[in-house]
């Protein structure tokens, strides 16, 4: 009872991390259609930029650290979408090999910057310690995961249902050239929507590090969970991405557990399954 | 014309870099009495195995400043080639390394994989070949002359913890979690099997595939044991002791760990939780012999870090092959005679101990219990146990030994698994 109580919550937090990892990478590919392979690089290097804030050289508080690191990664996001992707609009194999290479020298350079050894920064100390409850222990940090997970589910959702921005923004991933047709600068927002996701995804990879560490192939394993909850969930849709992320949550951490040789099949066979019946995804609309 | 000029540019950059590259390659001859004694070294410099390759390359610049550059009288030059951590990697370079640089030796490659990917190579190529990879076969049912091993096999520690945790601790009912590859099932199945034979039992074998980002479905399942034994290695301890901790079973059961696990050149990169964990090593940077001192006080004036087994595994690799040239003299390109030399190496003083060879090319050594304590601020490992002289074979007779299979995931059977 009390291991499934354990992998209950667990699975929940997990779902949180995967959904400021996968939003971003949701919005960019619904948004511009560009299969974002560096956005496990965007988890790693925002990650790697918030242990360097939290070294005691720096020794920034823990939120802080996590914002500057969003706020420089959406820099570079922006800048790597307004000089290099934008001259591949509408290529997807260019884009593809684009930020294939990307991540690539991404991790080369966070290997010589940061060396090989696994980074991990300390859980912040007003987060430390565990909830017990019924002879379950429950870490407070994965409880706070969670909650600044939903905090920005609604945010983004409120941003995409009920703001000007976000009305622009769907209106983008309906039909991009109506859209412009209108006076929508979509350009513009193709820009900021691949900022808001690379900060996204940096914002998870410091939350993350406490519990995941950093170390170099941390965006190679990122990668795959963000394809798989954005293929369940749907592309575009941030309710997709969300429902996708727990989830896979849930199916990580149950199927390993109760099917531990089958670890890897439990992740990808839904994925297979929704690809074959579904191929627009659980939320997705069907692309026209 | 603008895509033209910026692929002209590119083309130019290419050209630098590709010149670059070739005079980096070809470094100038050496000054000295004859051809120098060429070591190539098969390391991993990128991707997620960099970390180790790295310290082994450390390790070996230390060495061979120490040295002067110079073993047995003859100038060494060191060939460094970075396999990328993977099996056609490793055979493409140790193709060059032989084929093209002609090296005397071969140290590396790092991982298991890529020494089996290559032993066949060097033995019908008769290049000497020093590994840090454990793969038992290696040096057991599949040695190889040109193989010899100064680190340890997979489970040559693991005997030893499965005594101590058993005969000094006094724990009865053990469970070991570890990467689901074969690093992981021989240091798990050396473990067993002592363990089992001194009257323990394993009670559950849990095995996390080799990327697994959050531990806590494996850690929860574990209950109502004495001990936990983990194998994990490169970035995966630091990950898995966290989520240890955090589920609150620090404090309730005690974490036993291979060399990999609690190596010292990781200390830095765990927290607190790391406190109290000991760790069964063929190194410890705690070591009392005077050539560890030098090492380790090397180590921190050069690169500060403190070095583990990694780089150890290099160093004292470097000392069998100065061994073996001072005993060859001026027939040390032979390399026959060279492999048949590094064989017979025994030497007394080395960062790990004491260090001779038994037939099949492992090394017989000591190895160390350590615990992870903090001192000035710092985790360290501190020495609470030493084995003298310990074989891969631990205290089983080498024919019977070799008889059996060779430890997998269920070889030898685990008999005493519960739900």
């Amino acid at each position: 009872m009390t291991l499934w109580l354990t992998l209950a919550v667990n699975s929940i937090a997990l779902g949180g991390l995967l959904f400021l990892l996968s939003a971003g990478f949701s919005l960019i590919f619904g948004l511009m259609r560009i299969p974002n392979l560096m956005h496990g690089s965007f988890f790693m290097l925002g990650a790697y930029f918030g242990v360097t804030l939290l070294d005691n050289r720096i020794g920034m508080n823990f939120w802080a650290a996590a914002l500057v690191s969003a706020l420089a990664m959406a820099v570079i996001g922006g800048l790597v979408e307004r000089f290099l992707l934008r001259r591949l609009n509408g290529q997807e194999l260019p884009q593809v090999l684009l930020t294939l290479g990307l991540s690539f020298i991404i991790a080369d350079v966070c290997l010589m910057i940061w060396t090989g050894d696994p980074w991990q920064p300390p859980t912040p100390d007003h987060l430390r310690g565990v909830l017990q409850v019924a002879g379950v222990y429950f870490p407070y940090f994965r409880l706070v995961i969670v909650l600044v997970a939903v905090v920005i589910a609604v945010a983004l959702w409120l941003m995409v249902d009920w703001t000007r921005l976000g009305a622009m923004i769907r209106a983008g991933v309906d039909d991009a050239p109506i859209a412009r047709v209108v006076g929508i600068k979509v350009s513009q927002l193709f820009t900021l929507v691949f900022a808001l996701g690379a900060a996204l995804a940096a914002f998870g990879g410091v939350i993350g590090a406490p519990y995941l560490s950093v170390y170099p192939g941390l965006d190679a394993e990122m990668l795959p969970l963000a394809l798989i909850v954005v293929i369940l969930g749907g592309t575009g849709s941030l309710l997709g991405a969300l429902v996708g992320s727990f989830l896979i949550g849930f199916l990580y951490n149950f199927g390993q557990a109760m099917f531990p040789d089958l670890a890897y099949v439990i992740l990808f066979l839904p994925m297979l399954l929704v690809l074959v019946l579904r191929p627009q995804g659980l939320f997705g609309r069907v692309m026209t | 014309m603008s895509r033209k000029l910026s692929r002209r540019t590119f083309m130019a950059g290419t050209a630098a870099a590709g010149a670059a590259a070739t005079t980096f390659n070809f470094p100038a001859p050496a000054i000295a009495q004859g051809a120098p004694f060429k070591i190539g070294l098969l390391t991993v410099k990128t991707g997620p195995l960099a970390q180790g390759g790295i310290q082994m390359e450390q390790g070996l610049s230390v060495f061979l400043k120490e040295k002067n550059n110079t073993l047995g009288g003859r100038k060494i030059e060191l060939i460094v080639a970075d396999t990328g951590g993977n099996p056609a990697g490793a055979k493409t370079k140790a193709q060059e390394v032989i084929e093209r640089d002609k090296v005397n030796v071969i140290l590396g490659p790092l991982a298991a994989f890529e020494l089996l990917a290559i032993t066949d190579y060097v033995r019908d190529n008769k290049t000497p070949l020093l590994s840090i990879a454990a793969a038992e076969d290696v040096t057991q049912r599949k040695a190889n002359p040109f193989v010899i091993r100064p680190s340890a096999t997979s489970a040559q520690c693991c005997h030893v913890m499965g005594d101590y945790a058993s005969k000094d601790l006094k724990y009865k009912r053990a469970a070991t979690i570890s990467e689901d590859f074969a690093f992981g099932y021989e240091q798990m199945s050396g473990f067993q099997r002592v363990f089992e034979d001194n009257g323990g039992k394993v009670v559950k074998k849990l095995w996390p595939p080799l990327v697994t980002p959050d531990y806590t479905p494996y850690i929860a399942q574990i209950k109502d044991v004495d001990c936990v034994f983990n194998g994990f290695a490169g970035s995966n301890p630091v990950k898995f002791m966290r989520a240890y901790a955090d589920l609150g079973l620090k404090a309730k059961i005690p974490l036993l760990s291979g060399w990999t696990a609690m190596d010292d050149a990781l200390l830095r990169s765990v927290g607190d939780e790391a406190i109290g964990v000991l760790s069964a090593a063929w190194y410890s940077a705690d070591g009392p012999t005077a050539s560890n001192k030098r090492f380790v006080a090397a180590m921190a004036k050069e690169f500060n870090v403190l070095p583990g087994g990694y780089s150890a595994g290099m160093y004292v690799a470097g000392q069998c092959v100065e061994a073996a040239i001072q005993k060859l003299g001026g027939k040390s390109d032979d390399r026959v005679a060279l492999a048949e030399a590094l064989h017979a190496v025994s030497l007394a003083d080395t960062p790990r101990g004491p260090v001779k060879f038994d037939k099949l090319g492992n090394v017989i050594g000591d190895v160390f219990i350590r615990k992870v304590e903090k001192k000035d601020g710092k985790l360290v490992n501190t020495i609470v146990k030493r084995y003298p002289s310990v074989s891969q074979f631990w205290t089983y007779q080498e024919a019977a030994f070799l008889a059996q299979p060779v430890y997998g995931r269920d070889a030898p059977p685990a008999k005493n698994l519960e739900q």
